[in-house]
């Protein structure tokens, strides 16, 4: 029996959203939100405020002042455009790339830099209480989204959980198990596939045979669509259409944010062992801020000396929150204890006077309170 | 008042904190309408509806997932694992996440989740069915491992498991599920954790055990008193924190310790143990602590699970061994 005399049973088709091509122009109907000069102003200087946070967050680590640092160089739209996209009260749980989102939501740039110069107080976000810390483990908080998603559901909660994850993590169960339960239980979140073209050394095209990955949400039966990671134009637009149906509870989407990691993996990574400059060069011509910016200059007056003036604030900004991470020294080694349950049991108190008897054996004393 | 079996005070834990707290939800495969393979669910969804007692698909990394997600907002998941031997897709949720969300986030985000199981061998089941394996939950700091051993104890820690404000794996000795019959009061009452209990108190030997053991030792321990020899049995019910201090003042009394457990030996809660009577109790010990244990095999099937499982001769032996001594 031939394809043809099969009886077809089910069709589908993956969607591409861009509306601001490379050169900044606009190639589909103006989404409603960037009508607004201030609006777009307001995304254009979070981007840029990441890139400098990046680039100064490189520099640190590499004169020895930070630890390992994941780069977020050329996928600002795609994390700008989630964080812009979602309510505060929203919960958005990310990876190691989503610092613009988490910027936009309240999370400190020192906190980051605590969180990566090896400090937990890094994660705990005083400026926004809802968001999980970063997700290093691949794809593990997939199935965590589901359960807040499914907590906001039972609640009857306007609410909705955005879980962030890279194209490597598709191929982990846990990102199915968390998308399939999310169409079988219509629960409210929306999950980011950030394809940035690599897994550390391992190309998209070698993690899957799959044409797409917004397709693998058929499989869970939930819509998938894909949208240009480097237009924010569409990434913010594409967002806020799927956050707000789920939110109005029209249940889950998933999206592939197509970008290209322009950095190592981390900064104890080597990308020149696996791909050539040449080709990352290429993606120059992509860039997100770049075409923000052309569009900026085009349509609002954007100039050089509104440019440089942005410039500047971001790196005081940057600046003062590396003050604060450098000044800050580290916590009492015996409050590695403190957060492990509510209360110590009584097993654990003669290893924490342990700890804080030779702390203050090496500290001499109340030094670093 | 009916006297209920170590299932049914499980169900009756649960009933009893889906009424008292519209935040606790029970989930799981086949809990829902089948009301759990063990029926330890039984009757809850009819009574509580399908959003707080629910089926969730086949996967049991989603189900410890869901379970943290759920926690850190508030919620009080109780989430079944079938059969501990599909609990191994947990643990990288459990070791990575649940254990450190409180830490990770200074005490932002807290995930206070019970994660139950049946486990243990002894009822004939196939294949992955019978491994007591609590010791891996053991070894993670910011976990509670609980393990109750009579219906009323399963009540009492069950409740407090799904009260405490961290996560605990609650282990339930499926070989003793349908054993003995007690009176459980439904009176909301939890008991304490991180304590052990002393199940029999004796003069010339310390029995430490756990979970399904606790019959053949108490056993053990009957036979003993009959050839005059009084045995101590201190039941640990939560292996991880170790409530090291009733153990050590049973061995100052008794000078001699034998500890049983089903799980294999190398690297089980009875290592812990030994090495923690070692370096705090020693000068108290007449005799070398022995150890009555699973076999560092992978457990037999059924047909020679009883050959693996310590037996109360087994017990027996280890305690007149440590009696011969001085």
């Amino acid at each position: 029996m031939t394809n043809e005399e099969k009886k077809c049973v089910a069709q589908f088709e993956i969607h591409y959203t861009q509306l601001l091509n490379q050169q900044g122009e606009l190639v589909g109907p103006l989404p409603e939100f960037a009508a607004s000069a201030e609006a777009l102003i307001a995304l254009y200087r979070t981007m840029v405020q990441t890139r400098t946070f990046d680039t100064k967050a490189i520099a640190l680590q590499r004169t020895g002042n930070m630890g390992t640092y994941s780069s977020s160089l050329g996928q600002e739209a795609v994390s700008v455009g989630i964080g812009s996209a979602m309510r505060f009260e929203d919960v958005l749980l990310p990876t190691y790339r989503e610092y613009g989102a988490q910027f936009q939501r309240g999370v400190a740039m020192s906190e980051i830099l605590r969180y990566w110069g090896g400090d937990e107080r890094g994660m705990a976000y005083q400026g926004q209480p809802h968001d999980m810390p970063i997700t290093v483990p691949i794809a593990t908080h997939i199935p965590q989204c589901a359960g807040i998603a499914y907590a906001m559901k039972l609640r009857k909660e306007p609410r909705v959980a955005v879980g962030v994850l890279g194209d490597g993590a598709t191929s982990k169960g846990d990102f199915y198990e968390g998308i399939n339960v999310a169409g079988a239980w219509h629960l409210p979140m929306v999950v980011v596939v950030t394809n940035n073209q690599w897994a550390i050394s391992v190309p998209r095209d070698v993690q899957t045979h799959a044409q797409t990955l917004a397709q693998k949400a058929i499989a869970a039966g939930i819509p998938g669509e894909q949208v240009d990671g480097n237009d924010v134009f569409a990434m913010r637009h594409v967002m806020s259409n799927a956050i707000e149906k789920a939110r109005s509870g029209g249940g889950p989407t998933l999206i592939e944010a197509i970008t290209y990691r322009m950095h190592d993996h981390t900064t104890a990574d080597d990308a020149s062992r696996y791909r050539e400059q040449a080709v990352v060069d290429e993606h120059k011509l992509l860039d997100p801020i770049e075409r923000l910016r052309k569009y900026l200059n085009a349509h609002h007056g954007w100039d050089e000396a509104q440019e440089n003036a942005l410039h500047e604030t971001c790196a005081a900004e940057v600046e003062a929150a590396v003050n604060s991470y450098l000044a800050t020294p580290p916590a009492p080694p015996e409050t590695m204890f403190d957060h492990l349950y509510e209360t110590l049991p009584d097993a654990l108190q003669p290893q924490r006077d342990e700890v804080e008897q030779l702390g203050k054996q090496k500290h001499g004393g109340d030094d670093n309170g | 008042m009916a006297e209920i079996t170590i299932i049914e005070a499980v169900n009756l834990a649960m009933a009893r904190a889906l009424e008292n707290s519209p935040d606790v939800v029970i989930f799981g495969e086949d809990v829902g309408v089948n009301g759990g393979v063990f029926r330890a669910t039984d009757g809850l969804q009819q009574r509580y509806g399908a959003d707080r007692v629910l089926d969730t698909p086949l996967a049991e990394t989603l189900i410890a997932g869901m379970a943290i997600g759920m926690a850190s907002q508030g919620l009080r998941p109780v989430a079944e694992i079938q059969f501990m031997g599909f609990i191994y897709p947990t643990i990288e949720q459990m070791i990575c996440h649940a254990t450190r969300l409180r830490n990770r986030s200074r005490g932002r985000i807290t995930c206070p989740m019970v994660l139950r199981a049946p486990y243990g061998g002894g009822i004939h089941a196939p294949e992955h069915h019978s491994e007591s394996t609590e010791a891996i939950f053991a070894h993670m700091p910011g976990l509670r491992v609980v393990i109750p051993s009579s219906p009323l104890r399963a009540y009492g820690l069950l409740l407090a498991a799904i009260q405490d404000p961290d996560p605990v794996v609650f282990l339930e000795p499926k070989r003793i599920y349908r054993m003995m019959k007690q009176e459980v009061p439904d009176d909301g009452e939890a008991l304490p954790l991180d304590v052990c209990f002393q199940l029999r108190d004796g003069t010339d030997v310390t029995l430490v055990t756990w979970g399904a053991m606790t019959h053949e030792t108490l056993q053990a321990a009957e036979q003993l008193a009959n050839e005059g020899i009084s045995a101590e049995v201190i039941d640990v019910a939560t292996i991880k924190p170790l409530d090291m201090e009733t153990i050590l003042n049973s061995v100052a009394n008794t000078g001699r310790c034998v500890i049983v457990h089903e799980a294999a030996r190398t690297c089980g809660v009875g290592a812990e143990i030994a090495a923690q009577l070692a370096e705090h109790g020693l000068l108290s010990l007449f005799a070398p602590v022995q150890r009555v244990t699973g076999y560092d095999t992978i457990m037999p099937m059924f047909k020679l699970e009883n050959d693996y499982m310590p037996s109360t001769e087994r017990i027996i032996t280890a305690v007149k061994k440590t009696l011969e001594e001085a």
